[in-house]
């Protein structure tokens, strides 16, 4: 059953082949048995999952059960979830248990799939490696032939892994700068981050609100249609999440693709790119080509400027929005503090990790006073660009198609002590997020055995339309079927 | 050396909205600490505020009233800084695009001038919790009900130039916020708070001299001598030849004592960036004509109804019109009293002393506009003479009647009206009193006459038992007496 997609084990619950509970007990086995070689999972709340697998096969004896009741998944553990802990992969949290839920945690309960646990995740979500969790890294399933541990990407490298592993069927999700779609195409899965404003960001933690978007991973793209009917919608509790309509994502998976115009950005098929990892993309769009979809290269002329006014727009927001967690109301605070000064700086200096304090320190020295105008406010200048090439090449073309990351999954350690070269991970992911757009990564092929993504992007609400063109790729290649090892 | 005193205002005004600003935990002053705080007062992880329409619509109300431009989109900042009482590590404010804009507030001084005082812009905020300083041995409590109370912040320009005129203001301002319905106004409960910037320049200058900003003054009492006192205090330094530190400083009113609470030096760099959990806030005409339907009657129009409408002069039609329940009262007393400048002189004579002297508010006051109007009318038609009114109206207060007619007649107050019953009572005293009566007759001076006429009154009253109507007597006695 675990090499199942929540679509098959959704039909097999209604078959009444097997019950949630015996599936979920399916799941959490192999998380017991297998999840010490991924430090995939921070939680995993087995008695919880065992009581929510019993309430939905009694839902559906009562005939009251939709797709997701009784279906197994789990979140990343940085949305809040009523009564069990929620640590962001931070030592500040490690003790947090919040007594409310994240909107996307509530729609899940609400749907009755079975959350097993929360999954590792770079802290606060900072991170392309999942290295920088206080909870230790996580290893990719892919690449350990040779002995050597691979990363999963991040900051979503537990959903990814765990999903790789076949730990779980689908995840749950976030994305600031990449975190979904470079550790699914790392870990050779399906991921979707949506339009900023989506999905609600309540009770998700965050890191830089204006980039944050919580979106959805699996192995194929119908599971990430399945979760994105589940997550999307306007939350009265989120002021930024868009009030429109919600589609069922899952309609339009079988439009064919003949006359979809798709666009190659030529700034992303650059030096940076192996010629291996083009290869690979460029195969992936003669499929489409195949599927009949018209493609043609265009230009985002901004996107060399996209990673450093990330790098300093993130940072700030998450200056401020890190400022919470001073030990006076939950979470860590240091042992026995002399005074206030004391408590602060010891609190924070002991329980935020190396990354976490280097992303405040940049965000802090680029609001200060001085510097203010030099990088925060041509940083935005830039955003605004960055969201005009992407309006501009949506005129024309209806996706936009490129690599995720610029290599596949690399060993651990192997960029941890150079930050610059890691920020260069998200290279081909960041003005997504600067513009808004949605984008998915969908399994395109291997370099050197390990698995890597094509990134798809949209215009802004045009998720449906990315899940249709994944979805006809997916009829088409098996690269999303491959198990590792 | 003379001096020209530079003051300029920031006032704190508590909105008076039942839930908070971001949040829809309660707004109520006085309970047990941190009931009133949800996870988003608490800055819990995750949390996100939404913003409260009603707070909006109070600020667009109070721009209205000072004639302000209002900012079509209103733009929320973070202004970061470290204190346990802010949860978030940030309050959450307006920078550069507040919700009100520059506007005015004229004030009228003790001399009869009046005086423009220009509002530079006022703009939304949260409040911060308390700290509680006294209660933990060896640390201290953080209180959040407040945390999330809205606020507006009120800036004036530097257009005031002795404490005078800024009690004026200030009380212009209390005045204008109470009757907008849009703050309580209890400055007990720190509903308003003052913040002064005062700096001094030779007389005349056109240069600024360096300020000082004295904070969270929350009386007109303390205000005006936290004033005095920092006037006082720079003008010493200034004359003995030094400079004056720009400065942020406390006032202690009860040792009338202030002391430096941070320098210029020392200040924050409060790293202000737009807040991203907040889309810019758009104000649109229909917005604004909510606001404006909601506007009640403002001291200043009120003021010229009552003259209008009362007859009155402008003295007490300001001194009735300037607090909505004064004004509400007085109006109910002149309705039922039938004479109107008779009310206004009980409702600002006997009425304002008694609530002076027992530090009574109308609200809270013993008695009704309906039942102090029920009193000026037996007034109005000679039912009962003014010292009798008295009585009445101390039986009325201490609550022993509620109606004045009851008093009159269990008291027998009731003046004798009856001329032809007076006129018997006149006959009978002067004929008891012929050299009075002829000494009266012989003196030419009137001024004298009117004073000997007093010499009758007495022995009247005292034959009508104290019930003679006192103007009935005298035309009588003039009749008689002038023949």
């Amino acid at each position: 059953m675990h090499n199942k997609s929540v679509a098959e084990l959704a039909r097999e619950l209604e078959s009444g082949k097997i019950s949630s509970v015996e599936l979920t007990r399916e799941f959490l086995d192999r998380i017991k048995a297998e999840d010490s070689q991924y430090n995939s999972f921070i939680t995993v709340t087995e008695d919880q999952a065992m009581a929510d697998a019993k309430a939905a096969d009694e839902q559906r004896a009562a005939g009251k059960a939709g797709v997701w009741t009784g279906v197994p998944f789990a979140h990343k553990d940085i949305f809040c979830t009523n009564g069990i802990a929620t640590t962001c992969g931070s030592r500040m949290l490690a003790n947090f248990v919040p007594p409310y839920d994240a909107t996307v945690t509530a729609n899940f309960r609400a749907a009755g799939a079975v959350c097993l646990g929360k999954t590792n995740m770079d802290e606060f979500a900072m991170g392309s490696s999942n290295e920088s969790s206080y909870f230790g890294p996580v290893t990719n399933p892919w690449g350990r032939s040779n002995g050597e541990k691979r990363v999963p990407g991040g900051s979503s490298g537990g959903s990814a892994a765990a999903i790789a592993a076949r730990l779980i069927p689908a995840a749950t999700a976030t994305d600031t700068g990449g975190s979904i779609r470079q550790p699914a195409a790392l870990c050779g899965i399906t991921g979707l981050k949506p339009t900023y404003g989506r999905v609600s960001r309540f009770g998700m933690i965050a890191f830089a609100s204006s980039l944050d978007q919580g979106g959805t991973m699996a192995r194929t793209a119908e599971d990430n249609a399945l979760m994105l009917n589940v997550m999307a919608g306007v939350d009265p509790q989120d002021s930024t999440s868009a009030d429109r309509s919600v589609p069922d994502y899952t309609a339009t998976l079988n439009e064919p693709l003949k006359g979809l115009r798709v666009g190659l950005p030529k700034e992303y098929f650059s030096d940076q790119l192996s010629p291996a990892m083009e290869q690979q993309v460029r195969n992936a769009v003669k499929e489409y080509e195949k599927l009949g979809a018209i493609v043609k290269e265009v230009s985002l002329p901004h996107a060399n400027l996209a990673i450093a006014a990330y790098y300093v727009i993130a940072p700030a927001e998450a200056s401020a929005n890190l400022s919470r967690f001073d030990g006076v109301r939950y979470g860590y605070r240091c042992e026995n503090p002399q005074d206030l000064n004391d408590m602060y700086t010891r609190t924070r200096a002991e329980g935020f990790g190396g990354e976490v304090k280097r992303r405040i320190l940049v965000g802090t020295y680029a609001l200060s006073a001085g510097y203010f105008d030099a990088y925060y406010l041509k940083a935005q200048k830039v955003r605004r660009l960055i969201q005009q090439d992407f309006i501009n090449a949506f005129k024309d073309v209806d996706v936009l198609m490129s690599p995720v990351s610029p290599s596949p999954a690399f060993v651990q350690g192997e960029k941890t002590s150079d930050p610059v070269t890691m920020y260069l991970e998200d290279i081909f992911t960041i003005a997504v997020n600067l513009a808004g757009v949605p984008a998915m990564s969908v399994p395109a092929g291997f370099v050197d055995g390990l698995p890597i993504g094509l990134q798809i992007i949209g215009n802004y609400f045009d998720e449906a339309r990315l899940l249709n063109a994944a979805h006809q790729f997916q009829q088409v290649t098996d690269w999303h079927q491959k198990l590792p090892q | 050396m003379q001096w020209d005193i530079v003051i300029g205002l920031e006032i704190h005004v508590q909105l008076a909205t039942k839930t908070k600003i971001f949040s829809g935990s309660s707004t109520a002053f006085g309970a047990e600490p941190n009931t009133q705080a949800s996870a988003v007062d608490l800055a819990m992880p995750g949390t996100l505020p939404v913003p409260n329409e009603q707070a909006f619509r109070y600020a667009v109300m109070f721009g209205l009233a000072v004639n302000a431009d209002i900012g079509r989109r209103s733009v929320f900042d973070r202004k970061n800084y470290f204190y346990p009482d802010s949860p978030k590590g940030y309050q959450t404010t307006q920078l550069d695009h507040p919700i009100v804009g520059p506007g005015f507030v004229d004030i009228d001084l003790a001399d009869g001038s009046r005086k423009r005082v220009r509002i530079h812009h006022a703009h939304l905020e949260e409040d911060a919790g308390k700290s509680l300083h006294e209660d933990f041995e060896g640390m201290t409590g953080i209180d959040l009900n407040r945390a999330g109370t809205p606020l507006i912040e009120i800036v004036t320009e530097p257009d005031l130039n002795n404490a005078e005129e800024a009690v004026a203001f200030a009380k212009k301002l209390h005045s204008l916020v109470s009757s907008l319905g849009i703050c309580d106004g209890d400055m007990s409960q720190g509903s308003l708070r003052f913040d002064v910037n005062i700096s001094l320049k030779p007389k005349g200058s056109d240069t600024l001299g360096t300020r000082t900003e004295t904070k969270n003054l929350n009386s007109f009492r303390f205000m005006e001598q936290a004033i005095a006192h920092e006037v006082d205090r720079q003008m010493d330094i200034l004359e003995d030849g030094g400079r004056i530190v720009q400065e942020t400083r406390l006032y202690n009113g009860d040792r009338d004592e202030s002391r430096s609470m941070r320098s210029k030096e020392e200040a924050n760099d409060y790293r202000y960036f737009p807040c991203p959990d907040l889309l810019p806030v758009v104000i649109d005409d229909a917005f604004i004509q909510s606001a404006r339907d909601l506007l009640p009657e403002l001291p200043e129009a009120r003021k010229e109804r009552f003259k209008e409408q009362y007859g009155l002069n402008e003295y007490d039609a300001r001194l009735l019109s300037d607090d909505a329940g004064l004004a509400a009262f007085f109006e109910e007393t002149a309705k039922h009293g039938k004479d109107a400048k008779l009310a206004a002189n009980w409702v600002l004579g006997e009425f304002t002393a008694r609530m002076n002297a027992e530090d009574k508010t109308v609200a809270r006051a013993p008695i009704t506009g309906v039942q102090l109007g029920q009193l000026v009318a037996r007034i109005a038609d000679n039912t009962v003479s003014s010292s009798g009114a008295k009585k009445v109206f101390d039986a009325l207060w201490s609550g022993k009647s509620t109606h004045a007619d009851d008093v009159i007649e269990a008291q027998g107050l009731k003046q004798v009206s009856d001329s032809g019953a007076l006129e018997q009572m006149v006959d009978e005293v002067l004929a008891e009193m012929p050299d009075q009566v002829a000494q009266y007759q012989q003196e030419t001076d009137p001024k004298k006459q009117k004073k000997m006429l007093g010499g009758f009154m007495g022995p009247l009253m005292k034959a009508s038992k104290g019930q003679g109507n006192p103007k009935l007597f005298t035309e009588i006695l003039l009749k008689k007496l002038n023949g």
